[in-house]
């Protein structure tokens, strides 16, 4: 085995051994426990920064196992892997400071850790697998390790949104199965390339493979939270903040997303997923879930099912660029992939700072936190403004490519859909930027358990993620044509897409 | 070099310690039971790697040549499911010694019975007469009702249904057995082979059906599962865990085994289906039921009764498919068995762990567990993703390999009962396991217990995980059917 073939494997090892020897510490070995988080943590963006600069020269990483004949397990690093698994790795650090700080003194923290290593683990595996057979078995191995983050708590309620959570995700796992395996059955292999592979099968199949797409998005789209599936995204908020923030940005829902944009132009391909008549049902259907996520977002009162909504509908967002078909379509779509990571794990953290240092759960109780938590406060702005599609943030370059790409495509409805998005979001984040920064505190905190210390407003290990993830917001808007900025790379991915399409 | 006879000696070593436990006694019993166990896997192991090396062996004791002598053979099945017995009997060996040293009702005669059990099991994976496989069937229905029985007082009536039902299956198959003999006048499988052919008389299709009616009687397909959750929820744990993993595994393997060899000439698709639409309410019957079930031990009963539903898939997808669909099929019944046997092995294992910890195995109490029992949470884990059918595990494989048998041929509606019962079955799997992550309310007291009586159940169920991320191996030994 060679150092090509080893590098994926190391950067899935590189949680999952943490996570294996963290579920075995007894709960009081604090130290060791941070020290493998952090080591593994780090590693992995050692490993990854490492496979990034290869990718950018052609390198190939790719690492092959044979489970039986004809099914293999290929983890490969190709750019749009890449950009994936960077996502995770960075954000899974700043959550792990974060979720450290957070849990400080709960119990089960070990068995916590664990789970969280092996989501991370399954989550970068749904990102470098390189065929349908290993997308599957990482995102169904994601679904058995978020569980028991969701239910961490251990509550009644808890357990009652852990059901609904297995049964919405197991559910959409098998109709996935079933078109996993009939695409198997028709094809032999299915690997991720470039352009898909199905085309080779001829007209004579083509109702067979409308029906293995709608099984396909249908089995992803749960995890997606595509409209009428995304059901189970508002309940699993009862998690844990950091959980929330990962399963939001960059786990469960992303996973979901990702596996719509392999499916439509590494399986499928882009033209020909246009060819069977299929790209319009799917960008209608991501245009229903954006305007219905954003109307639903207006109306809740609670912070994180606020932002809960707000991911249904920004999710979805990706999968309007990917429906939308042609290059300018799919880098806006891929970009806002990083882009509404990075906005949505600020908002989440800061959410969750403020129950944990307020005790505030509710929009309506958020007056005057701007002028306690000044910093968080700033954070959680810029991820809104950045929700907004603002100058200067992530969400406008992502919009700008949105917007363009649905006017090259000639859907001028779908251009409708994200002004009203637009104008929606402001509707819902400004009310609660307005009370944070301009009202004046009425009542006391609900529960203030943090005290402030000097320019500290909360736990240093609870502030420090958010501000670093608001200042990547701020970067990857405003250093967009940076040649290592998401929009870079995601114009590369397009590139290669489509160069290979026509050739 | 001296060629070693492994197909004797596989059978041979368990009969020899099983009777020198029988004098030695329970104390003893234990140690015989684990150097035979080590042999007879190091023996399965081999015999597996001859087979996978390409010809079928045969052997036949005391040189009479068929049909005089009587015939044994192992082909690739055979070899697998060798391999599946010996790999499961070995660790419980560990785990029974642990569980009697606690618990001890029941332990005077486990050791013996489980040797003849498995002694008996052996021979009928690798007996190619179908009178001598009655025999070796009687003897194994035999050896698991006195298991039963050992359980105590309260687990006579268990045993005793369980006796009908094991009399009754093996009655009927011998009906079919002196049909088959009066009509064609032989018993060995090869000479039978040859002369059922489509034009055989009438005789030959009632003793398919008294043969087969009789198997799936032993294997509690449903509607014939009514003696099972009783005899093994009510058993003593080490004696649940082979019953589940390994006995119904061996009568489902006779009837694979025939219909294969002997009655495809003579059946058409619709007999496929008959068994299949069984399979299938097997499946829905015994997941509902365990949701319904308020203790542990008989929700793992009740499971098995689900899990042997996916077993009988097999007729449907095998019986004059394509080829490959066949191929597809076997391979995926197979896993499913091992899959099957190593998961319920470790849960079986791990409900008694539960019981000697806390002295019962009601689902509802078990608030705080994970505290106290990490490795049995685990074990129960673990082995309920294989039985989920969800990846990494041989149960995915299983399923994966069965669900493109019936795309293949073009039979869509056993996947639909086939993603169906995996999603019973998450839900009673983590009727379970939600306790694990509940906060502990009542104070439950939980016993310390020795390692061994955690680690094997705990290593069954990683085997089981293990053997669906390399399969490769063990298709080839199991070959074309």
């Amino acid at each position: 085995m060679t150092w090509n073939d080893a590098l994926p494997l190391l950067v899935l090892s590189s949680s999952l051994l943490p996570g294996f020897i963290i579920f075995n510490l007894p709960e009081e070995r604090r130290g060791m426990r941070t020290a493998l988080n952090l080591a593994g943590a780090g590693l992995k963006l050692v490993f990854i920064a490492f496979m990034l600069w290869g990718v950018a020269r052609g390198e190939r990483y790719e690492f092959r196992y044979a489970i039986v004949p004809g099914l293999e397990l290929v983890l490969r690093a190709d750019a749009l892997a890449m950009l994936f698994v960077t996502l995770s790795a960075a954000l899974w650090f700043l959550t792990t400071l974060y979720a450290i700080g957070y849990l400080e003194g709960s119990p089960h923290r070990s068995r916590f850790f664990g789970f969280f290593s092996l989501c991370v683990t399954a989550t970068v595996g749904v990102a470098m697998a390189g065929n349908l057979f290993s997308f599957f078995f990482f995102y169904e191995l994601l679904t058995l390790s978020t569980y028991p983050l969701v239910v961490h708590r251990g509550k009644a309620s808890t357990m009652k949104a852990g059901n609904i959570y297995l049964a919405y995700t197991l559910a959409g796992g098998a109709v996935l199965l079933t078109g996993v395996v009939w695409l198997y059955g028709l094809l032999g292999r299915v690997e991720f390339v470039p352009g898909g592979s199905v085309s080779v099968l001829g007209p004579a199949y083509a109702d067979q493979l409308r029906l293995v797409f709608g099984l396909l998005v249908a089995g992803v789209g749960v995890k997606a939270a595509l409209v009428p599936l995304h059901g189970w995204l508002p309940k699993a908020m009862v998690a844990p903040a950091p959980v929330s923030a990962l399963l939001h940005a960059v786990a469960v829902v992303k996973a979901g997303a990702f596996g719509i944009v392999r499916i439509v132009y590494e399986v499928y391909g882009a033209d020909f997923t246009h060819g069977l008549g299929l790209s319009a049902p799917l960008a209608v259907l991501a245009g229903i879930t954006i305007l219905w996520g954003s109307l639903r977002a207006l109306f809740q009162d609670d912070l994180k099912r606020r932002l809960a909504y707000s991911t249904v509908s920004q999710v979805s967002y990706i999968v309007l660029g990917v429906a939308l078909v042609g290059p300018i379509g799919t880098i806006g779509g891929l970009v806002h992939l990083v882009h509404q990571g990075i906005m949505k794990i600020t908002l989440f953290f800061c959410a969750g700072n403020y129950a944990e240092t307020l005790g505030i759960h509710k929009v309506s109780e958020m007056n005057g936190a701007g002028r306690r938590m000044p910093l968080t406060t700033l954070a959680f702005s810029v991820g809104a403004l950045g929700m907004m599609s603002a100058p200067f943030t992530a969400g406008y370059v992502s919009k700008h490519y949105l917007t363009e790409g649905a006017a090259v495509a000639g859907a001028p409805w779908a251009e409708w859909v994200l002004l009203a998005s637009s104008v929606l979001n402001a509707a819902y984040f400004l009310p609660i930027l307005y009370r944070a920064w301009f009202k004046r505190q009425e009542d006391a905190w609900p529960e203030e358990s943090i005290p402030r210390r000097g320019w500290l407003e909360t736990n240093g290990l609870l502030l420090a993620p958010p501000l670093v993830s608001a200042v990547a917001v701020l970067a990857a808007g405003s250093l967009s044509e940076h040649p290592w900025s998401p929009l870079s790379w995601a114009k590369l991915i397009a590139e290669r897409q489509y160069v290979s399409v026509e050739r | 070099m001296i060629e070693i006879e492994l197909i004797p000696l596989i059978i041979l070593v368990p009969l020899l310690w099983a009777s020198l436990a029988f004098i030695a006694g329970p104390a003893h019993g234990w140690k015989l039971a684990l150097g035979g166990s080590t042999l007879q896997l190091v023996l399965a192991w081999r015999l597996a790697a001859e087979v996978g090396g390409g010809a079928d062996r045969v052997h036949v004791p005391g040189g009479w040549e068929a049909p005089l002598g009587i015939a044994l053979s192992a082909d690739g099945l055979a070899a697998v499911m060798l391999l599946l017995a010996q790999g499961v009997a070995l660790p419980l060996a560990f785990y029974a010694r642990a569980y009697f040293a606690r618990h001890p009702e029941g332990a005077h005669t486990f050791w013996p019975l489980t040797g003849f059990l498995l002694a008996a099991m052996n021979a009928l994976f690798l007996s190619a007469d179908i009178f001598n496989l009655y025999v070796t069937l009687e003897l194994v229905g035999l050896a698991a009702v006195g298991l039963v029985a050992s359980g105590g007082a309260g687990s006579v009536a268990a045993a005793l249904r369980y006796l009908l039902a094991t009399l009754l299956g093996s009655g009927s198959y011998l009906l079919g057995v002196a049909l088959l003999y009066g009509a064609y006048g032989t018993v060995t499988l090869p000479e039978l082979a040859s002369q059922v052919t489509e034009a055989s008389p009438p005789v030959a299709m009632l003793a398919a059906g008294l043969m087969l009616a009789g198997m799936a009687v032993k294997t509690a397909l449903f509607p014939f599962h009514f003696w099972l959750p009783p005899a093994h929820g009510g058993a003593p744990s080490p004696v649940s865990a082979l019953l589940s993993a390994l006995v119904i595994k061996a009568s489902f393997y006779l009837a694979a085994r025939l219909w294969l060899a002997l009655f495809l000439p003579l059946a058409t698709p619709s007999w496929g289906q008959v068994i299949g639409v069984l399979g299938a309410a097997a499946i829905f019957w015994g997941s509902f039921m365990a949701l319904r079930q308020a203790r542990l031990k008989m929700l793992i009963a009740y499971s098995t009764v689900a899990q042997v539903g996916y077993l009988f898939l097999f007729f449907p997808l095998a019986t004059h498919t394509e080829p490959a669909a066949a191929q597809s099929a076997l391979q995926g019944v197979t896993l499913q068995a091992l899959a099957h046997g190593l998961a319920k092995a470790a849960m079986f294992a791990a409900a008694g762990a539960v019981i000697l910890s806390t002295g019962h195995d009601r689902i509802m109490q078990l608030g705080g567990i994970t505290a106290h029992m990490p490795v049995t949470v685990f074990t129960l884990a673990i082995a309920g993703v294989s039985l989920m059918g969800l990846p990494p595990s041989a149960g995915f494989l299983a399923k994966w390999l069965l669900i493109d048998s019936a795309i293949v041929s073009g039979q869509w509606w056993w996947i639909v009962v086939m993603i169906a019962g995996g999603l019973l079955t998450a839900a009673y799997v983590f009727k379970v396991l939600r306790h694990a992550f509940l906060r502990a309310e009542q104070s439950e007291v939980y016993k310390p217990l020795p390692r061994l009586v955690e680690w094997p159940g705990f290593l069954l169920a990683v085997a089981s995980l293990a053997l669906g991320l390399r399969a490769a191996e063990l298709l080839n030994v199991l070959g074309t059917p």
